[in-house]
């Protein structure tokens, strides 16, 4: 995205009372973030209430990232990363994959609802399917609410 | 040359670090050669109140092992504080919460629920729970009060040392004394503040057993499998905390063919224990050819191998960690039946 759409894609304030998520999109360099891309450039709409990182490889997001995420007040994590056997390196998916797989426990004995979550496979050329990841994605952590960390 | 002051002190621990530091054999005797015990309750007898009376910064060292999970502890480590011109904090509980810091997984009100009324041997059918005060006829009792959360030393107050280990190992008490008494008998430098009295590398680096670089299928516990004491034990699917635990022990429980269980704690580069391990552990699984045609069902199944990872990753960290403690969602999650 270019510095002006992200300026555009900065969300809008939550009216008063009214709950906006705040989602933490990781998209790796190859796939996924190409993937955003087309979908910018397509102009697919969809909601604004996300962030994106890049990483080189999904297997680049540590557990540490997302568990940092967490604890700053992030409502859903999304990591988004290339198909199984299209990975850039070969292997890092699968391993991103297991990483994410033992997180979600490892959150749901924090307490946390482990949707919160979500490993998603999109390619360079999925536009529409980050599109659709996004969109059901907002509407699920709408559905479960505010990071409990933000509560307190 | 004038003895150093040393007090020792234990908040919510075991009492394991104390006897540590008896553990030194023959070295006690150093120690008693360069300082006066001004404060040690489980050894010399002391009372709070000859503490408050001693000036401040008087004390020149105060070992303070155990977290802080009640009011007193609390109290107990601002006061020594305020006495004492180092504090280190000695043992895996006051360093990053330790054993009783898995407390943080449920709270106040249900720890005192369930040890005095649920457990088999309790009959408090009157529900009589601990009172922080209780007036009686002879005056007025107190009892700490228990807090919800349980935090760190350095949580609490100001720490200038760290000594982590569940107990620290003689190897690292003794290197500690050494640093302290080469300061008292020729003014040799002390460590930076904040330092830590360990190593700065992974335990893998100490641990002498063979690493090949081999992937495991599966995970079992150490009772399931006859250990090769000379062959890396997460290679053997034995989960070993190792490669996400700071060095300085020296590896024993290794040398004893069990694995590590992570009490020295993160490494300084690591922020949590626990997601390290998670991401290490996570990455020594095999993958085979036909791994693109696996659900991510197939892959949540083959992680679930891992029956317990709160309590494996973060046995000894839980209050160090990012998320530090149980959180509560407001919309319950439905379990599928």
């Amino acid at each position: 995205m270019s510095s002006q759409q992200m300026a555009q894609a900065e969300p809008k304030p939550a009216e008063a009372g009214q709950f906006e998520p705040r989602i933490l999109v990781f998209c790796c360099n190859w796939c996924s973030y190409a993937g955003a891309d087309l979908a910018g450039v397509s102009r697919l709409q969809m909601p604004t209430n996300f962030r994106v990182i890049r990483t080189m490889c999904s297997a680049r997001v540590d557990p540490e990232f997302v568990l940092r995420a967490f604890a700053s007040g992030a409502d859903g994590v999304l990591v988004l990363g290339c198909h199984p056997a299209d990975c850039h390196y070969i292997g890092g998916n699968y391993r991103t994959r297991r990483r994410i797989a033992l997180l979600r426990v490892l959150l749901e004995q924090y307490g946390f609802n482990p949707d919160r979550l979500k490993l998603e496979w999109v390619s360079a050329s999925e536009g529409q399917k980050f599109q659709k990841t996004i969109k059901e994605f907002d509407a699920m952590i709408r559905d479960i609410g505010v990071n409990p960390i933000n509560e307190e | 040359m004038s003895k150093i002051k040393l007090a020792h002190y234990w908040g919510a621990g075991c009492g394991g670090c104390d006897v540590a530091l008896l553990d030194i054999d023959e070295k006690i005797l150093g120690v008693a050669e360069i300082a006066d015990i001004v404060f040690w309750p489980i050894a010399v007898d002391g009372k709070v109140k000859d503490v408050e009376a001693m000036p401040d910064k008087s004390i020149t060292c105060t070992l303070f092992n155990g977290a802080v999970r009640n009011s007193e502890n609390e109290h107990m480590a601002k006061l020594l504080r305020q006495k004492s011109a180092i504090v280190v904090s000695f043992g895996s509980c006051a360093c990053y919460g330790g054993i009783p810091g898995l407390g943080n997984l449920t709270n106040r009100k249900e720890i005192l629920e369930l040890v005095y009324t649920k457990l088999p041997t309790s009959d408090n059918v009157e529900r009589v729970f601990p009172q922080a005060e209780t007036h009686t006829k002879d005056g007025d009792l107190e009892l700490p009060v228990l807090y919800d959360t349980v935090m760190t030393l350095d949580q609490v107050i100001d720490v200038d040392y760290y000594m982590p280990g569940c107990p620290p190992t003689t190897n690292l008490i003794n290197e500690f004394l050494g640093i302290v008494t080469a300061h008292v008998k020729e003014g040799a430098p002390l460590p930076p503040k904040g330092a830590m009295i360990a190593s700065q590398k992974t335990l893998c680096d100490e641990c002498k057993r063979k690493k090949a670089v081999k992937k495991i299928d599966r995970i079992y516990m150490p009772h399931e499998i006859a250990i090769d004491p000379d062959k890396c034990m997460l290679e053997q699917g034995i989960i070993c905390l190792g490669s996400s635990t700071r060095a300085g022990c020296g590896a024993k429980c290794l040398e004893g063919n069990q694995p590590c269980r992570g009490c020295m704690g993160p490494t300084a580069e690591v922020l949590d224990q626990g997601g390290s391990m998670l991401s290490a552990l996570a990455s020594v699984y095999r993958v085979e050819d036909n791994e693109a045609l696996l659900s991510e069902d197939n892959i949540a199944t083959l992680m679930a191998q891992v029956k317990d990872p709160m309590g494996t990753f973060y046995c000894y960290t839980l209050p160090k960690s990012i998320i530090k403690r149980k959180v509560k969602e407001k919309k319950q999650v439905k379990k599928e039946v």
